[in-house]
């Protein structure tokens, strides 16, 4: 989730060197009662947002998940399971989760090691880096909608820009294909994403690259390590805090694609370009079947919330101390 | 000093508290329904989809005057874009209360407003419907009771680039499918692409079944198959494979599946620029084209969609849909005297902002559009009417004839596959 990103990006780069900090000399043992019921005070403004407007919806669409609801009157038609197995019967559902693994996969092996290349070489002394690094993570800032309406004239049969530049190119067959084909319409929403997320990605390993102190990188070329030792032995592993929240961010973004779809191609041509995100907003709000757009919602978050569990437990564990899945243990 | 802090602490804390509480509360308290007081002064809540011209200064310009005559009358105006409105509604209708006067385009969604009784019936309180023509009223009745007043309607029908339709040597415009799909062949052996169509929008591709339903099957069988939820008879099926002897000519400019209707580049913008012979559009086609491509003029021309060679519809029938206003179940009675001034006294008004057609009977000799004028006379002589059937039906079917018809366009679905999808929504809506 963007909101969240800074402060997680922020604590990953400032001990991204694997630095343990002694405990603050002088710290006052256990806190009283009364410094507790202040912490307390003070949380409820954020708890109740919290409860509000992110634990209550989540628990209503739960409870609305076994029923039978077009979203207008009362819930009286409980249905159990039935949404669940008629969603892992629809084709075009299933689809939708193996299009979410598709942007996961070229995300993790295409976006994030062009991303790793660009941040390495504008990590080196380059005339101009600092205008290169602006205009990279420019993209990033823009809204997922100017960049989607901005896409769609680039790829706007006929007169758009990638149909000229594809004839410039001599590639006469891409010409206006692109999103109104079936079969090119995945790549080239992948292209669209690369462009808008890399530049962040980008930014963090950079942050994590400057992290590294030179002296290490130093002895190692006094040890006679090449370039492609340093990176691969040196600089690679010190920067594995970097990459594991930079896969986490890619998956769970992939997983929740929605706005630059809805806009570039609303899930189309024929449901070929749907996300799982656009299965539930077409079901809630468009079909009024709330019920079975509150199971697809279900099924979105619980594949998430599992996803960020496992990776927390298993590949954050050694990155993030004190995290639900941390056993408490450091 | 600590518990002076603490205090303090807990007076900031409270005062948070305090203010957020009071903002929840009055968010809570704005429901702002309408109602008389004590002093004869009645106020009541209006919601319009007017956020473009010429509504947009129309609209608040006929309250006012209502207003003027009426001082003890306060209208609190909305006026939401057509999609920020239907989410609106859709979550003010789960809390189980409704505008006064809100924008309706009847069929399956007033149905369902209807069917869980937040909306008045105006059968025999709207003792001035007799003005208005049967077609423009159909939308809003609901076994023989009127849920709503209409103030547009409208139908679907082709326009066609006469420029065109002569360099393929097409004289006039085809009666019967048989005539259709020949000019189709004339135009593309012309070099020139007969259809626009805007494959990623959906709803325009719709008309193409709907209307072929209406002409093989007839309008009783479509009425009978909402009731019955069964699609799958012969007729349905027949105007599907209609529809693909339309589809396997390829009529459609390149790349119509990734196209939309309004943007650029899109359906109205490729008609607009004459770069394709005709589309299948409603009455506000000629407007959306000069808006996204180019004013075609008198070279745009209008002709009713064509018969089928032993289907039982006629080419009198038509297809369409306009605009109204419901109101909420015990919506101040001045509410509905506003509607008929709105109406009844002001058709004249908006026929001349040339934004609606007449709903009120002999209204269509106003019109000095020649387009217009041909819609307004064509649904004059109207003999029988179909709403749009994605707003005719539950969304749920609505959306699936969408997506089917979709997947036909695209060679993904059979004529059979189309209906016993759509069959398989109406049954599990």
């Amino acid at each position: 989730m963007p909101s969240s990103v800074p402060a997680l990006a922020k604590e990953r780069t400032e001990d991204a060197v694997p630095v343990r900090r002694p405990p603050a000399p002088g710290r006052p043992s256990p806190r009283g009662w009364r410094d507790w019921a202040a912490v307390a005070w003070f949380l409820v403004p954020a708890l109740v947002l919290f409860l509000v407007f992110v634990l209550a919806p989540i628990v209503v669409a739960v409870f609305t998940g076994f029923y039978k609801w077009g979203g207008i009157g009362p819930l009286d038609d409980f249905v159990g399971f039935a949404n669940y197995t008629r969603l892992f019967e629809d084709r075009v559902f299933l689809g939708d989760l193996g299009r979410g693994l598709y942007l996961i996969v070229l995300s993790l092996t295409v976006q994030l090691p062009f991303a790793l290349f660009t941040a390495v070489l504008l990590n080196q002394r380059l005339r101009g880096r600092a205008v290169y690094r602006m205009l990279f993570f420019a993209p990033y800032i823009l809204s997922e909608v100017v960049t989607a309406v901005l896409f769609t004239m680039i790829f706007l049969p006929g007169s758009g820009m990638a149909d000229h530049l594809a004839g410039l190119l001599g590639l006469e067959s891409l010409q206006g294909r692109w999103l109104a084909d079936p079969s090119t319409v995945m790549p080239t929403l992948f292209v669209v994403m690369v462009w808008k997320y890399f530049g962040f990605h980008m930014m963090l390993f950079l942050a994590g690259l400057q992290s590294i102190p030179s002296e290490i990188l130093e002895a190692a070329s006094l040890d006679g390590a090449g370039a492609w030792q340093r990176f691969r032995h040196v600089t690679l592993p010190l920067l594995g805090p970097t990459i594991r929240i930079s896969v986490f961010l890619s998956v769970i973004g992939s997983i929740q694609l929605f706005d630059l779809v809805w806009v570039m191609t609303a899930g189309g041509p024929n449901h070929s370009s749907e996300t799982m995100a656009i299965a539930m907003f077409q079901f809630g709000f468009k079909r009024y079947q709330v019920g079975y757009a509150s199971a697809i919602s279900v099924v979105l978050f619980m594949i998430s919330l599992v996803f960020s569990l496992f990776y927390q437990r298993y590949v954050l564990r050694r990155d993030l101390s004190g995290a639900v899945t941390s056993g408490g243990g450091r | 000093m600590a518990s002076a802090l603490t205090s303090r602490r807990s007076f900031l804390a409270l005062t948070g508290l305090t203010a957020l509480s009071v903002s929840l509360t009055a968010a809570c308290g704005a429901d702002g329904s309408g109602g008389t007081s004590a002093d004869g002064k009645v106020s009541f809540d209006w919601w319009n989809i007017a956020t473009t011209e010429p509504g947009k200064s129309l609209f608040p310009e006929i309250s006012a005057a209502y207003t003027s005559a009426h001082p003890n009358v306060a209208i609190h105006t909305t006026s939401l874009e057509n999609e920020a409105f239907k989410s609106k509604l859709t979550a003010t209708t789960s809390s189980g209360k409704l505008p006064d006067v809100f924008q309706t385009w009847g069929g399956g969604v007033l149905r369902q407003q209807v069917d869980a009784g937040l909306v008045e019936d105006l059968t025999d309180v709207l003792d001035w419907s007799s003005e208005l023509t049967p077609v423009s009223l159909q939308a809003y009745q609901i076994e023989g009771r009127t849920y709503g007043v209409p103030y547009d309607i409208g139908m679907v029908g082709f326009w066609y680039n006469k420029k065109l339709f002569a360099r393929a040597g097409i004289t006039a415009p085809p009666a019967t499918w048989a005539e259709f799909l020949d000019a189709v062949g004339k135009l593309k052996a012309a070099g020139v692409t007969p259809i626009a169509l805007a494959g990623k929008e959906k709803w325009p591709g719709h008309y193409y079944w709907a209307y072929l339903a209406m002409r093989v099957a007839g309008l009783p069988a479509l009425q009978q198959a909402s009731t019955s939820k069964d699609f799958t008879g012969a007729g349905f099926v027949q105007a599907g494979a209609h529809l693909k002897e339309l589809v396997d000519l390829q009529p459609f400019q390149p790349s119509f599946l990734g196209a939309g209707y309004a943007t650029p580049g899109g359906q109205a913008a490729t008609m607009g620029n004459g770069k394709a012979a005709m589309e299948l559009m409603g009455q506000w086609g000629p407007s959306v084209q000069k808006d996204a491509g180019a004013d075609l003029g008198a070279d745009l021309g209008f002709f009713p969609f064509p018969t089928v060679d032993g289907g039982v519809g006629k080419a009198t029938e038509v297809f369409g849909g306009g605009g109204g206003f419901a109101l909420r179940k015990g919506a101040p009675k001045e509410a509905l005297d506003f509607l008929r001034f709105f109406v009844l006294e002001n058709q004249a008004k908006l026929l001349a902002s040339n934004g609606y057609l007449p709903v009120v009977k002999g209204a269509e000799s106003g019109l000095t559009d020649a387009n217009k004028k041909v819609v307004a006379d064509s649904l004059v002589k109207a003999t029988g009417f179909q709403l749009f059937l994605d707003q005719a039906y539950p969304p749920a079917v609505g959306q699936e004839v969408n997506d089917s018809v979709a997947d036909l366009i695209a060679g993904k679905k059979t004529p059979d596959q189309v209906t016993a999808s759509i069959t398989e929504a109406a049954k599990s809506a």
